[in-house]
């Protein structure tokens, strides 16, 4: 068994006086998906903005993050922006603002390259036009010199993958990459992102509430409430025989899940309920 | 037969270079005590059909009769007494109450408005009671309450109006997925109830084919399918509609890919109606 | 449970909760302070003034000592007594200033946001037409053709100071007049009236309050500017502006100029500070930070 790419333990979060995250226990391994699921205010997205080093001012950090033989949360900020994009990429949710709306999607993904890669133009250009083709963005060359208000929200968001692996990372983190997304845009992100992460050996934490969508890509999933991580484990075993009551009672009230709602009495009766 | 809601040749254009056809052809009817859910992805026009519906929008073509009256568009005047029997649940639940009234205060607008047509009078406790909040709420603020709370008081404002046509606006997608089979059942009883109609628009099937009668499916400003609820989901005829359904990732931890549309995928635009 | 947002709340919950941590800044609370204590220095007048400010009795250019705290000036005058005579002009008419702005350039503002076409139309021309000039200049040019008073001060500096108040204004009731919460009211039965009255209105105070509270600095660097020009207060009349504005012919004598220079300062920095502490307290982007965290 390969050791964990990156492993998250006892990590905690404070933003003044408010306790965000009580002991936070992950990890990612290489080539598999591990699903974060949990509703609003649970505490998941700020798992992964920790992950990356993005917390907001004011936040108190303890626990570890270690990602190979590295203590993320020691690194000092200068090096964690080397780590950042370079190798822990994140994919945000709504690819109208996660994208710059005045550079053109070329400048976007050789800037980013550029940077971390140190190319220069001739092969950026080349590199940024074979990534737009591996997210099966059509006619890549054409499409470095457009904006991105010219492409849909899931082009957007391909694009917005794109500049995410540019660098080959080793880590991706996606936090509701398809939330925003249409259902049928969304089932051709969700096999980009599955083939992609066999393809580069990414360890991918999908953060999501959507447990369509866990079910449909996670190898693992864990689910979070107020800042804890209440169960984890294989998929199938997740939603089928969930070991946590707070897992059942998501599942209950979903249409589709095993021993969820089937029809409109089911719901009512999850009304009257406990 | 008089329907309680008919639409007939609906269009609806927004100004700009092109203009942009929204709604193009739409006929529909609900019948009093009758849920037809109105489904598609985003740009299909839904929206814009509910809004028209409302009067909040000026139709370019076709006419929407409630109860054999025409509806007008909202001008500067008070919307006459026999068009308030029409009332929306929007989406947002954070933009729908205003920030710094009294949730009383609020829903007595909505009781208010009942009580000029010569409904019985109500109080706003009952109908806060009715959708499953305490009472003591009335003197809160909409701050206060979570998103699912302000949705439920937004319902109950609408109903305190006494309408005989509801139409929720994708009341639910804002909401955690775990409370959004329990509104949408809510809703749909209060109206049926309340011997309404009740026109619910979603991007979401699986919730909606559980509350809805009729399914009616909206693509590019058109229908392109209607029928029976349980039909068009256990056996739908449209490509389009059969896409959407293939689409949708279901949560039983079966690992099962949605089934993305083929790129670029042009539909046949003549509607399958049942 | 979700932590709701911070940005909305009854006005007087809000600001039972948000003013007293506003004062909590340092600036904030010296901003208070040195404000409240200009006002009360105009409120009490001649109760705080040493010496008749028009008193011409005491020998010419002394510097400060024990007996004239800031000297006397060219006429043998009290600076300290003109000094403290000046903030009741000028407090009050830089309030007034601000005051008639807000009024003018929101009801203004809010017509044209609120009716749209034609009225917005005309409105927005109008303000293009006054925000074309440089402020100052324009504001020089008017006060000059109706004539050097403080009335036709405040008159010239009204012209140039509504626009910037009618254009906030409208671009606020345009963002909100499609908010859900006013087309619900609308499907209820408001009038649109109503709706402007209950639902924008109250809405709109909040940013225009602010905005108000950081331009009174601006309103009194423009009336004292007028005076130091010549085209306000009228000599004998103790005014900051032209009280610097006869110092300048009088270089050596140092005191004349800077003390009433010091109070304009003081006075326009305390508004500032005060503005600035009253929108990070109000403003629900800032006030965030103040308040609790989002979480998701």
């Amino acid at each position: 068994m390969s050791r964990a790419t990156l492993e998250i333990t006892g990590l905690t979060l404070r933003i003044s006086s408010a306790e965000i995250l009580r002991g936070v226990d992950l990890s990612l391994a290489a080539g598999r998906i591990q699903g974060l699921a949990g509703e609003s205010g649970s505490g998941k997205t700020m798992t992964g903005l920790a992950v990356l080093g993005l917390l907001p001012a004011g936040s108190q950090v303890t626990g570890s993050i270690a990602y190979g033989e590295q203590e993320l949360l020691a690194l000092s900020p200068r090096r964690r922006n080397d780590l950042r994009g370079a190798e822990i990429a994140m994919v945000f949710q709504d690819p109208s603002t996660s994208l710059h709306p005045m550079l053109s999607v070329g400048a976007q993904l050789t800037d980013h390259l550029r940077h971390h890669l140190k190319l220069d133009r001739a092969a950026s250009r080349a590199r940024a036009a074979e990534l737009l083709g591996r997210v099966r963005i059509a006619d890549p060359a054409a499409a470095l010199r457009r904006y991105p208000h010219q492409f849909s929200g899931g082009q957007r968001q391909r694009i917005a993958i794109a500049i995410a692996l540019a660098c080959a990372p080793k880590v991706l983190i996606a936090d509701e990459p398809t939330t925003a997304l249409d259902v049928t845009v969304q089932a051709g992100v969700l096999h980009l992102l599955r083939d992609l992460a066999t393809e580069m050996g990414l360890a991918v934490l999908l953060i999501t509430h959507d447990l369509g969508v866990m079910s449909a890509v996670a190898d693992r999933v864990a689910v979070m409430r107020r800042g804890e991580v209440v169960e984890n484990g294989d998929r199938l075993q997740v939603f089928t025989e969930p070991a946590h009551p707070y897992t059942a009672s998501l599942l209950a009230s979903l249409p589709g899940a095993a021993g969820g709602v089937r029809t409109l009495d089911d719901v009512r009766a999850l009304r009257e309920g406990p | 037969m008089n329907e309680l809601l008919e639409v007939a040749g609906l269009g609806v254009v927004y100004r700009g270079r092109p203009p942009v056809r929204a709604v193009d052809g739409v006929d529909l009817t609900v019948g009093a005590g009758q849920v037809v859910g109105l489904v598609g992805e985003s740009g299909c026009g839904k929206s814009t059909v509910a809004r028209t519906i409302c009067g909040l929008v000026k139709p370019a073509a076709g006419a929407v009769v409630f109860d054999g009256i025409p509806v007008t568009p909202l001008g500067l005047r008070r919307r006459p007494a026999a068009l308030t029997r029409i009332q929306m649940v929007f989406q947002d639940p954070y933009a729908s109450l205003h920030p710094r009234r009294r949730i009383g205060a609020q829903i007595g607008d909505g009781v208010r408005a009942a009580a000029t047509r010569g409904g019985e009078p109500s109080e706003p406790a009952w109908w806060l009671r009715r959708v499953g909040l305490e009472p003591d709420a009335a003197r809160r603020y909409p701050h206060e309450f979570s998103g699912g709370q302000r949705q439920r008081i937004a319902i109950a404002r609408a109903l305190a109006a006494r309408p005989d046509l509801l139409i929720g606006d994708e009341p639910i997608s804002a909401l955690d997925a775990s409370t959004q089979a329990a509104v949408a059942a809510l809703m749909r009883d209060l109206a049926v109830d309340s011997g309404a109609g009740l026109l619910f628009i979603s991007h979401d099937l699986s919730v909606v084919r559980l509350i809805a009668d009729r399914l009616i499916v909206m693509y590019r400003g058109r229908i392109v399918e209607s029928g029976p609820a349980r039909a068009i989901w256990e056996d739908p005829q449209h490509p389009y509609t059969q896409s959407l359904l293939a689409a949708v990732p279901v949560p039983d931890g079966l690992g099962t890919m949605p089934a993305p549309p083929a790129d670029e995928a042009d539909y046949p635009l003549e509607p399958v109606l049942r | 449970m979700t932590v709701a947002a911070v940005d909305s709340g009854g006005l007087r919950a809000r600001f039972r909760t948000r003013i007293p941590r506003a004062w909590r800044t340092p600036l904030g609370i010296t901003g208070a302070v040195v404000a409240t204590l200009w006002i009360l220095v105009a409120v009490l007048g001649p109760l705080l003034w040493p010496h008749n400010p028009l008193g011409q009795d005491f020998p010419r250019l002394q510097a400060p000592s024990g007996a004239h705290w800031f000297g006397t000036d060219e006429l043998g005058r009290d600076v300290l007594s003109r000094v403290l005579a000046g903030a009741r002009v000028t407090v009050p008419l830089a309030l007034l200033l601000v005051g008639l702005s807000v009024v003018i350039g929101g009801i203004l503002g809010l017509a044209a946001g609120f009716f749209g076409r034609w009225v917005d139309e005309t409105v927005m021309r109008l303000t293009d037409l006054v925000m074309a000039f440089p402020t100052v200049i324009l504001a020089m040019v008017v006060a000059a053709s109706l004539g050097a008073s403080l009335v036709n001060a405040v008159l010239a500096a009204l012209v140039v100071s509504w626009p910037a108040y009618a254009r906030v204004t409208r671009g606020l009731v345009v963002g909100i007049r499609g908010a859900e919460y006013v087309l619900a009211d609308r499907l209820l039965g408001f009038s649109a009236l109503r709706s402007l009255r209950m639902d924008i209105v109250p809405m709109v105070t909040g940013p225009v309050l602010i905005l108000a509270s950081l331009d009174i600095g601006t309103a009194t660097l423009l009336l004292s500017g007028l005076s130091f020009l010549g085209l306000g207060a009228k000599p004998p009349t103790a005014e900051w502006g032209s009280m610097v504005g006869t110092a300048i012919a009088h270089f050596d004598a140092w005191w004349m100029g800077v003390f009433p220079g010091l109070a304009i300062l003081t006075v326009v920095m305390a508004f500032n500070f005060l503005g600035d502490a009253l929108r990070d307290a109000l403003d629900p982007h800032t006030a965030g930070v103040l308040g609790q965290a989002e979480t998701r």
